[in-house]
C-alpha cells in the first residue's frame, strides 16, 4: 500500500529513471506524493516545477502538470505559475545546486513574498548529474571531484536562512526518516504560503564514494542516521556539541498573509482578465 | 476615437492591455520603467496581474510560467535586463511558449549609457540564446506604432508559439505624441490555437497538427510536460538525433515558411527612387525627413523601412537592390545589420552604413551626409 | 514659412519644465488639432542640473522628433542659457528669468528679459507656478497654441484644488507678454 499510492501518481512508461542505484531521490518522491494524495490534490490541477540536475528529473516521472526549467530557475516559474492562476496546487523540486547556489536568490525572494508554493529541496551535498562537484551545502573538509583536497568552503544551513527570508513553514527531514518526512511534506503541503523542506538524500554514487561511505546504499543511509538529532534534543546541545550534525524537526510554522490572496483583496480592481473572453 | 498624447512606452502599455496581456514580470531598468509603471497601474483595473521579481531571469521565468497557464504574458527591459533574460528566450524558443519581450535599446556595452538612445541589440536579438532557433523581432517608429504593434506582436506570439522582441528604443520609448486610440473594429487580437482532442490523446508538440501544434494550459485539464532539453512529440527528454534533427527543423521552418506573413516593412518614395536608406526605429524618422530634403535638392532618395527586424527582409531588400545605386543602412550602431544586408544584395550594388553608436540618434544630416559621399563615388 | 515650430523649455531640475512641456503637447493636439513632439532630457538631470524639454509643434506630421533648430528658448538658469542656446535660430527668440540669468550669449535673436520667477512668487506666493507663467509667455510670444488649449491642458494636468493658482499663474505670463511685445513694438 506505502508503495502502490506512490506508483498511481507515476508515468510508468517513464521507467527506469535516470538515478544510480542506491540513490535517495525515489524515496522521497514516493513521499511527496504519498502526501498529494492525502491531501486529495486532482493530478490536473497539480503543477510540478524543477530545475536542472537530477532533481531536475523528477517532474518527467509524474502525472501532473509538469515543467522542467533552467537551473535554479524553478521558483521564478512556479511563481508566474502561481500568480496568473492561483487556484493550482505548485510544488517546486529543487538540487542543492538549484536551490543554494545559481537559484539561491530566487528562494530567498519566494520566501520573502510568501506566495503559496512548496518548495523542496533534494539536499546530497553535490552536483550528482554533472559528476559529483561541490555544492553549497557540501560540508567542510569534504570530498567532491571540485574539493579533491577537502572543501575549503562552509556549507549553508538552508533552513535558516530561508527563515530567515520570512517562508511561513521551514522543516528538514531525511531519506532516513521516512514517516516522519511524510508528516513533514503533508503539513509543507497544507500550509498557506511559502513553505520549505530541506530534504538530506544521498548520492552514493558520487558523495558516498568520495567520502569513504562507498556506493553502498545502506551505508550512506547509516551514516545518515548516525549524524541525524532531532531538534528537540539539539536545543540543548551545544555549538561544538552539534558540530558535523543534521538537526531535523520542524523550525518555523508561523502565519503571514500571502501574497496572491493580498494581491488579489488589495490590488486586483477587477475579477477576469481578459474581461471579453473565456479563460480556458 | 479618443486622441492622446503619450510616449512610447505608455503606448505599448496600452496596446499590450488591447492584445489581451493579463500578466507582466519585470525588473526595474532605464530607460524601459514607464513600461512596468503603466502596467502596475493599468493591470489590476482589467484584473491582470503585475509583479516586480528579483532580477530579469526571474521577470522571464514568471512570465513563461504564466503563460502556460494561458495567458498571454510579457515583460520588458533593457540591454544589460535582456542580456539576462537570453536563458529563457531560449527557454521559450525551445518549448515553444508564447511570450513578449520588450526590449528598449539604450547604448552599451555593459550598463553604457543607460538614458540615451541606441539599435546595437539586433543582433543580440536575433543570436543572443545558444543554439540553433528563428525569432521575431519588431521595431516600432512612433508612439502610434508602439500600440499597433505590440498588438501584432503579441498576435505573432500566440500565432507561432514563439517568444517576439519587441525592439524599441530610448527615443520612440521617451517621445511623447499624438496616440489615436483605433476603434475596436479596427484591431485584429489573436489567441493560440487550444486542443481539441481530449487529454488522453493530447501531445504538445504533435505536429499533426501542423507545424505549429496546439498549446493547452495548465490547469485546464489537460497533463503534460514541458522541458528545456531536446524533446519529442510528447515533450518528454530524447537525445535521438533524428527527432533531435525533425524538432530543430521545424522550430525554424515555422517562422522561415511563413516570413511572408511576419515579414512587414514600408516603403517612401522609394519608386523612382536610384538610391535607398535602410532603416527603422527612430531613425527611421531621421531618414524619412532626410528623403524630402534629399529631393528638395533633386536627389532620387527614397526609403526602406524595416518594421519587422527578424526574420529579415531578405527578399524585398534583393529587389530593391536591383534598382539602386547603392542602399545606405542607417542605425544607431556601428553596422551591425550591414553584413545581412549585404547577404541580400549580393554585389548588385554598394551598401554603407552611417552608424552611431555614441549615444545620440542618427540625424538627417548625418544621413544627408553619406549621400554626397555617394554621389561622389558615382 | 517654416512648416514646425521648435520650442525648448530649460532650467533646472525641479523647475517643472517637463511638466510645462508636456502641457504644451497636449494643448496643441488635443484642443488645438495640431501634431506635436515632446522629449526631455533624462537621468540625473532631470533631478538638478541643467534639464530641458522639447517641444516640436505643426500644422503637419512631425517626422524627426528632435529639435534642430529652435524657434523659442527658455532659460530659468545660467547654466541651462549656456548649454542649450546652441541651437537657437537667427531670427528665434530668447526668453530668459532676468534675475537667474545675467549674461545671455551673443545672438541675432529677440531676447526678452523677465522676472518669471518674481512674477509667480508675487502673483501666486509660490515660485513652484513659474512654470506656469512661463507657459503664458511662451503662448504670447510664439503665437503657436492658443490660449484656451494652453488654459484647458493646464487645467487637465495639475493637481486638484491648484486650479486656481494655476489659472493666476498663466494669466500672469499672458500679462507680461503683451507688455513687453507692445514695448518692442514701440
Amino acid at each position: 500500500m506505502y508503495t502502490e499510492i506512490a506508483k498511481s501518481y507515476l508515468r510508468k512508461e517513464k521507467f527506469p529513471s535516470v538515478w544510480c542505484p542506491g540513490c535517495g531521490h525515489g524515496l522521497i518522491l514516493a513521499s511527496i506524493l504519498r502526501a498529494i494524495h492525502k491531501k486529495g490534490w486532482k493530478k490536473e490541477e497539480t503543477v510540478m516545477v524543477s530545475g536542472i540536475g537530477c532533481a531536475g528529473r523528477i517532474p518527467g516521472y509524474v502525472d501532473f502538470c509538469t515543467l522542467h526549467t533552467t537551473h535554479g530557475r524553478a521558483l521564478a516559474f512556479a511563481t508566474g505559475i502561481k500568480f496568473a492562476r492561483p487556484e493550482l496546487n505548485v510544488i517546486a523540486v529543487m538540487g542543492d545546486g538549484d536551490a543554494a547556489a545559481i537559484g539561491g536568490n530566487h528562494l530567498i525572494h519566494a520566501a520573502r513574498r510568501n506566495i503559496n508554493i512548496t518548495a523542496i529541496v533534494f539536499n546530497n551535498f553535490i552536483y550528482g548529474m554533472t559528476g559529483g562537484q561541490k555544492s553549497p551545502t557540501t560540508p567542510r573538509g569534504f570530498f567532491s571531484s571540485t574539493s579533491p583536497y577537502g572543501n575549503a568552503e562552509p556549507p549553508f544551513d538552508l533552513c535558516n536562512m530561508v527563515k530567515g527570508a520570512g517562508a511561513v513553514f521551514v522543516a528538514r527531514g531525511t531519506e532516513y526518516h521516512l514517516p516522519a518526512l511524510d508528516t513533514i511534506i503533508y503539513k509543507a503541503l497544507s500550509k498557506n504560503g511559502f513553505s520549505f523542506v530541506d530534504v538530506i538524500v544521498m548520492c552514493p554514487t558520487s558523495f558516498g564514494r568520495k567520502n569513504k561511505l562507498s556506493s553502498d546504499a545502506t551505508q550512506n543511509m547509516e551514516w545518515i542516521k548516525s549524524i541525524s538529532i532531532p531538534k528537540k534534543k539539539a536545543e540543548g546541545l551545544s555549538q561544538e556539541e552539534l558540530q558535523g550534525k543534521i538537526v531535523i524537526g520542524i523550525f518555523a510554522d508561523s502565519l503571514r498573509s500571502e501574497f496572491v490572496e493580498y494581491y488579489e483583496r488589495e490590488i486586483l480592481k477587477e475579477g477576469k482578465c481578459p474581461k471579453n473572453t473565456k479563460s480556458d | 476615437m479618443k486622441e492622446l498624447v503619450i510616449s512610447g512606452n505608455e503606448a505599448i502599455a496600452y496596446g499590450a492591455i488591447r492584445a489581451g496581456c493579463c500578466f507582466f514580470a519585470g525588473y526595474p531598468i532605464t530607460p524601459s520603467s514607464e513600461v512596468a509603471e503603466e502596467l502596475s497601474l493599468k493591470l489590476p483595473e482589467v484584473g491582470g496581474r503585475f509583479i516586480q521579481m528579483e532580477d530579469e531571469i526571474a521577470s522571464l521565468a514568471a512570465v513563461i510560467g504564466a503563460s502556460i497557464t494561458g495567458k498571454k504574458a510579457m515583460t520588458a527591459t533593457s540591454g544589460p535586463g535582456f542580456s539576462l533574460m537570453q536563458e529563457h528566450i531560449g527557454f521559450a524558443a525551445m518549448g515553444e511558449i508564447p511570450c513578449v519581450i520588450v526590449n528598449v535599446q539604450r547604448g552599451g556595452p555593459s550598463t553604457g549609457l543607460p538614458t540615451h538612445p541606441s539599435q546595437g541589440d539586433v543582433m543580440q536579438a536575433r543570436w543572443g540564446t545558444h543554439g540553433d532557433h528563428e525569432i521575431i523581432a519588431l521595431s516600432p517608429s512612433s508612439s502610434q506604432e508602439c500600440y499597433t504593434l505590440i498588438i501584432e506582436a503579441f498576435n505573432l506570439s500566440e500565432e507561432y508559439r514563439t517568444p517576439v522582441i519587441f525592439l524599441t528604443d530610448e527615443v520612440i520609448a521617451h517621445l511623447r505624441e499624438k496616440l489615436v486610440l483605433p476603434d475596436s473594429k479596427s484591431i485584429n487580437v489573436v489567441t493560440r490555437k487550444k486542443p481539441d482532442v481530449p487529454p488522453e490523446n493530447y501531445k504538445p508538440f504533435d505536429t499533426s497538427f501542423g507545424k505549429v501544434p496546439p498549446l493547452a494550459d495548465f490547469g485546464s485539464g489537460y497533463k503534460f510536460h514541458i522541458t528545456g532539453l531536446t524533446h519529442d512529440e510528447t515533450g518528454f527528454p530524447t537525445d535521438d538525433s533524428k527527432k533531435t534533427a525533425v524538432l530543430l527543423k521545424r522550430l525554424q521552418d515555422k517562422i522561415i515558411d511563413n516570413r511572408d506573413k511576419i515579414v512587414r516593412t514600408d516603403n517612401f518614395m522609394l519608386d523612382d527612387a536610384e538610391l535607398t536608406i535602410i532603416a527603422y526605429g527612430a531613425v527611421a524618422r531621421a531618414a524619412k525627413e532626410a528623403v524630402l530634403a534629399a529631393r528638395e535638392r533633386g536627389i532620387k532618395l527614397g526609403l526602406f523601412r524595416l518594421i519587422t527586424i527578424w526574420p529579415f527582409a531578405d527578399k524585398e531588400i534583393a529587389e530593391i537592390s536591383k534598382r539602386m545605386k547603392a542602399i545606405i543602412i542607417a542605425e544607431m550602431n556601428m553596422g551591425q545589420l550591414r553584413t545581412t544586408v549585404e547577404s541580400a544584395v549580393k554585389g548588385r550594388c554598394n551598401v554603407l552604413t552611417v552608424g552611431r553608436a555614441d549615444g545620440e540618434i542618427v540625424t538627417p544630416s548625418n544621413i544627408l551626409e553619406k549621400v554626397k559621399e555617394v554621389g561622389i563615388v558615382h | 514659412m517654416s512648416k514646425k515650430y521648435e520650442i525648448r523649455l530649460s532650467g533646472s531640475g525641479g523647475q517643472g519644465l517637463i511638466l510645462a512641456g508636456k502641457v504644451l503637447a497636449e494643448a496643441a493636439v488635443i484642443y488645438d488639432g495640431k501634431n506635436a513632439t515632446q522629449s526631455q532630457s533624462y537621468g540625473p538631470e532631470a533631478r538638478g542640473g541643467a534639464s530641458r524639454s522639447e517641444v516640436i509643434i505643426s500644422d503637419e506630421e512631425i517626422i524627426f522628433p528632435k529639435a534642430q533648430n529652435i524657434d523659442l528658448l527658455v532659460a530659468l538658469t545660467q547654466e541651462s542659457c549656456n548649454v542649450y542656446s546652441k541651437d537657437l535660430k537667427d531670427d528665434g527668440i530668447l526668453l530668459v528669468d532676468s534675475k537667474l540669468v545675467g549674461q545671455v550669449p551673443e545672438g541675432k535673436y529677440r531676447v526678452y528679459k523677465v522676472p518669471i520667477i518674481d512674477i509667480a512668487l508675487k502673483e501666486t506666493g509660490k515660485t513652484l507656478t513659474a512654470n506656469i507663467v512661463a507657459l503664458g509667455l511662451v503662448t504670447e510670444l510664439s503665437g503657436i497654441v492658443t490660449r484656451k488649449a494652453v488654459e484647458s491642458a493646464i487645467l487637465s494636468r495639475v493637481p486638484k484644488g491648484t486650479e486656481e493658482i494655476n489659472r493666476k499663474a498663466f494669466l500672469a505670463g499672458i500679462k507680461k507678454a503683451e507688455e513687453i511685445t507692445k514695448n518692442s513694438i514701440k
